[in-house]
């Protein structure tokens, strides 16, 4: 990535910062906060880029697969303890979980076979971006 | 497809490439990983099918 700096005397000068340098420079909570709203997006940042193709690949396409399967995106009520945490996990994906929530998919086939698959893919996508968001915090802290 | 069988493997492998994919960065570390991974589920899967084969209910 090259970082434009003006300089005093009026010419501009261009600097090529490293992967590394990068990574100290995103604040480690927006690092987290960009991988949960697009899958891949914070790696993508830090300079990870082909894991951020994985993730940014797998798991909408879990999400994809579980709408696809008749999953339900539950609401977010916590009188059934067991729905109000599904709700939690699926919104792991991020921006598209609540797309999907306004553009009314994800209402659920409870009588369809694939019901329960379905919702197991919504939910376990939400939950394997929430550890993509937990990784890039680590990365861009540089624990990693 | 709501086949019971590809459905475990189609999420046994989109776990184990995530998971894989997370913990390392060496890409033979992430194979073998996501080949234990993807076999724990599709094995564990396929041994718990058949122990509650006999069951009634």
């Amino acid at each position: 990535m090259r970082l434009r700096f003006p300089q005093a005397l009026g010419y501009t000068r261009f600097v090529t910062v490293s992967a590394a340098t990068r990574a100290q420079t995103l604040p480690p909570l927006a690092a987290a906060a960009l991988a949960w709203a697009v899958p891949g997006l914070g790696h993508f940042l830090l300079g990870k880029r082909q894991k951020a193709l994985v993730f940014l690949v797998a798991i909408p396409a879990m999400f994809v697969i579980g709408l696809g399967l008749s999953g339900r995106l539950f609401p977010f009520d916590f009188s059934q303890p067991l729905a109000g945490l599904a709700a939690v996990a699926a919104r792991g994906v991020g921006v598209s979980s609540l797309v999907a929530g306004w553009l009314g998919y994800g209402q659920g086939v409870v009588t369809a076979a694939s019901y329960e698959y379905g919702n197991t893919f919504l939910i376990v996508s939400g939950l394997l971006n929430m550890l993509v968001a937990l990784d890039a915090f680590d990365v861009a802290s540089g624990r990693k | 497809m709501t086949s019971h069988l590809g459905l475990l493997v189609l999420f046994a492998f989109f776990v184990a490439l995530v998971s894989a994919t997370i913990s390392h960065d060496d890409p033979a570390a992430q194979f073998r990983f996501g080949a234990r991974i993807f076999g724990g589920f599709v094995g564990a899967g396929l041994v718990l099918g058949w122990l509650m084969y006999p069951l009634p209910f």
